[in-house]
């Protein structure tokens, strides 16, 4: 560890505290239909798209009615996604001549971008085309996002006043966030990744000839845009199999600032949104002071492990003084690539810009660690926010256990009704992700994906089905992840992960909005301040952790122990 | 129903249109007219032809060249494609080993490789930088650390028969140091200091034309 390490570090998270603050003020504007900026270019837009759609903007929608047209336009989305790659030989722009993708990946690769989790079972080298990475993944890119953020802002809704029915439109909220938040931010990020060297081209892949001999394939493609709503919207599926490791989507230390900035930029953004929407900014600030103190514990602990160094490398002669730069490349150093994978599994984003396979135990557990939390660290741009409130509903529902009070949040009351869903909710996660694990690892056909042997090989599992149900999209990527198991097993995870949480989710909101607002007494315990920060905290880490404690002892922790008694497998 | 289903499937058409296909298809136009070397993939010429990217890093195994770091890339064999073989480099694929900390195959392969560096510098000694025995992240780091490269002057002046002197001059010129001073870590291009080799050591690089469009 040294000072310019961390000062690395400290840079990445104040540009994104600060940055949350204005942000969150445009969205709680777009999200109350007032004007912006944008307005005068993009509003003819969003007027045309309503009136081409058949939307009437003005007409809300209840939360199954908004549920309704969420699954609706995702399962459509899917279908798709699923003919593009199947189909993706004989569409235009594909100057390698990839072949179709095959049915059972084809289906894993549509589950996992309609939602936003962006796991990779594919080489997008030689099994994706530059048309569907364009008009296939990048078009989901901005959907599933947009989808996400849309779900969130209908939760909020349900605590802005009494006995609504409605939580706004589904298409209007889709529209806007996707034509002023998503697209704009894009074109600037994706503009100055392209000076930066970013490719941004449609001809076919490069062959050099190197200096030392020989002959070198250099693969190219429309990457500068793609890469910019990777990262924005939390996607994290990477142009190349590398992702953010490779020059080309990350040439420099100064870009990996910017994506890290980009991923990390809206789910700190929303919650202080939310202040704003309810008309009470601190209530939003106790979120984000939430999120804040975890990402900023879990990098400063993957940046200790990493460096560190790995004992067993320096026992055999390495210099320690550089981190464990097995799986990093040079330009980011240990720092920024700690702060990177961190923030990308905080945020389901997924993405890497170093691989957390060959990360210490400890370096990787905490990435691991985050999703099984139930990815609000900050979270997903949307899914962050929704999960965050209902870990708040099960913290306000713990202290009013304790002082036997009905516990309220936001002026509502929080009844059986609303526990049982949040419940529901917080265990089909678990289910998936140690079901998932424990099956894998017992069945011949999982267990002969694992890549590496002992504890580490365990670690590797657990790592895809918690990415997977999380809907992060990371790997310990190792792991041979394109059979019919992982294919089919972790495209159902995805999908259940994603909507089987999101309903119950809107049902809760619908639940809740139907409720009046009422107005804080002397018994309503306080929703911010560090009491209440502290224990939001405490809840996350005990509801969403300690069920993951066993299965993490025996992987990474286990690991770590046998890394310092100098054991290999 | 089709009245639930028209707005889905119109959005996802429109969409489609303006995000997969006016905004990447525009970029690409753009980034020909205002960036057309990054846009294209930073490839440097020389002599007339392609010898690389100057993002992408390559394969160096000749003592006249600095080598960059350990590529943990595969790829199918030539002769034999259902055998997999060491392809360091092959910029048409990217990846890492993905060896985890206890790996017997990792500590095993970085163990030998710490003894041929200990062979190979002489000079310096003590403990191996650790960028060059380990494997990068994308399998194509275009960079090495300057302790990297300060362990191997005297083996590249030895085969160009240049002063050590000269070629550490080199190595200072094409270190980036982190940018604003703090903002990643320092580190010394591979190919670009090669092919600044190359060109002032024509007689050890055998290339007599200098690097053209950097």
């Amino acid at each position: 560890m040294t000072l310019i390490g961390w000062a690395q570090i400290a840079l990445v998270l104040a540009l994104v505290l600060a940055s949350a603050f204005p942000l969150a003020r445009y969205m709680a504007v777009l999200f109350s239909g007032g004007r912006t900026l944008l307005t005068p270019v993009l509003g003819p837009v969003e007027r045309g798209f309503y009136a081409v759609a058949g939307v009437d903007p003005r007409r809300g929608m209840t939360w199954r009615e908004y549920a309704f047209a969420l699954i609706m336009l995702n399962a459509l989305h899917f279908v798709v996604l699923y003919a593009i790659l199947r189909l993706q030989d004989v569409l235009p722009f594909n100057p390698q001549h990839v072949p179709a993708m095959s049915p059972r990946l084809a289906f894993n690769t549509a589950a996992s971008f309609v939602t936003n989790t962006n796991w990779q079972a594919y080489v997008p080298e030689s099994q994706i085309s530059y048309g569907a990475q364009m008009f296939g993944l990048t078009v989901h890119n901005f959907l599933s996002a947009a989808t996400g953020i849309a779900a969130a802002v209908a939760v909020i809704r349900a605590f802005t006043g009494s006995a609504l029915e409605t939580l706004g439109n589904f298409y209007v909220d889709l529209t806007r966030v996707t034509l002023y938040l998503l697209l704009p931010v894009c074109v600037v990020a994706g503009a100055i990744l392209l000076a930066a060297g970013v490719p941004e081209t449609l001809s076919a892949y490069a062959t050099a000839t190197p200096l030392d001999g020989g002959s070198q394939t250099i693969a190219l493609g429309p990457v500068a845009f793609q890469e910019a709503i990777k990262e924005f919207g939390t996607n994290g599926g990477g142009f190349f199999n590398a992702n953010s490791a490779h020059p080309f989507e990350n040439p420099s230390a100064l870009t990996n600032v910017l994506e890290n900035w980009l991923l990390l930029a809206i789910p700190f953004a929303l919650p202080l949104m939310l202040g704003h929407l309810v008309g009470e900014k601190k209530q939003g600030r106790s979120l984000y002071y939430a999120m804040a103190i975890l990402l900023t514990l879990a990098i400063a602990g993957t940046y200790a492990a990493e460096a560190g160094g790995n004992p067993l490398m320096t026992h055999a002669g390495v210099s320690a003084s550089m981190g464990n730069m097995e799986g990093k490349d040079v330009r980011f150093g240990v720092a920024l690539s700690s702060a990177f994978n961190t923030s990308a599994t905080g945020t389901s984003t997924g993405a890497v810009n170093s691989f957390t396979d060959s990360y210490t135990p400890l370096g990787g557990l905490i990435p691991m660690f985050l999703m099984q939390l139930g990815e609000v660290t900050p979270g997903g741009v949307g899914s962050g926010l929704y999960t965050i409130v209902v870990f708040a509903l099960l913290s306000v529902f713990v202290a009013g256990l304790m002082v036997g009070r009905t516990p309220e949040y936001l002026g509502k009351k929080v009844q059986a009704r609303e526990i049982k869903l949040s419940m529901l909710a917080v265990l089909i996660l678990t289910l998936f992700i140690l079901g998932g694990a424990g099956a894998s690892l017992v069945l011949p056909n999982g267990v002969s994906s694992l890549s590496n042997a002992g504890p580490h090989g365990l670690s590797e599992m657990l790592y895809a089905w918690s990415s997977a149900t999380e809907n992060n999209g990371s790997a310990m990527a190792g792991l041979t992840a394109d059979t019919p198991l992982l294919d089919f097993g972790l495209g159902l995870a995805m999908i259940f992960g994603r909507f089987a949480f999101l309903v119950p989710v809107l049902a809760i909101a619908g639940s809740l909005a139907a409720k009046p607002k009422l107005p804080p007494s002397a018994g309503t315990f306080p929703t911010t301040g560090p009491l209440f920060v502290g224990l939001l905290v405490g809840v996350i880490i005990i509801l969403g952790g300690l069920q993951f404690m066993p299965a993490d002892a025996l992987g990474p922790m286990a690991e770590h122990f046998s890394m310092r008694a100098g054991k290999v497998f | 129903m089709i009245s639930q289903l028209r707005p889905a499937i119109v959005m996802i058409a429109l969409f489609t249109i303006l995000t997969g296909l006016v905004f990447p298809l525009g970029f690409v136009g753009v980034g020909q007219l205002v960036f057309p070397r990054q846009a294209g993939g930073s490839l440097i010429e020389r002599g007339g032809h392609v010898v690389g990217s100057e993002l992408i890093g390559q394969s160096f195994t000749s003592d006249r060249y600095f080598q960059g770091r350990p590529s943990a890339l595969m790829g199918a064999d030539p002769k034999d494609s259902s055998k997999q073989v060491s392809t360091p480099y092959d910029a048409g694929e990217s990846g890492a080993s993905n060896l985890g900390p206890t790996s017997k195959a990792l500590i095993d392969r970085v163990t030998g490789d710490v003894a041929k560096a200990g062979d190979a510098a002489k000079a310096g000694g003590g403990p191996v930088p650790g960028d060059m025995v380990t494997t990068s992240a994308s399998g194509l780091d275009p960079d090495m650390s300057p302790e990297n490269a300060a362990r191997q002057v005297a083996r590249v002046a030895r085969a160009r028969a240049m002063s050590q002197q000269a070629v550490q001059a080199l190595v200072r010129a094409h270190t980036a140091a982190p940018a604003l001073g703090f903002i990643g870590a320092a580190h010394v291009n591979v190919l670009l200091l090669n092919l600044a080799l190359d060109a002032a050591s024509p007689a050890g690089g055998g290339h007599v034309s200098p690097p053209a469009a950097q």
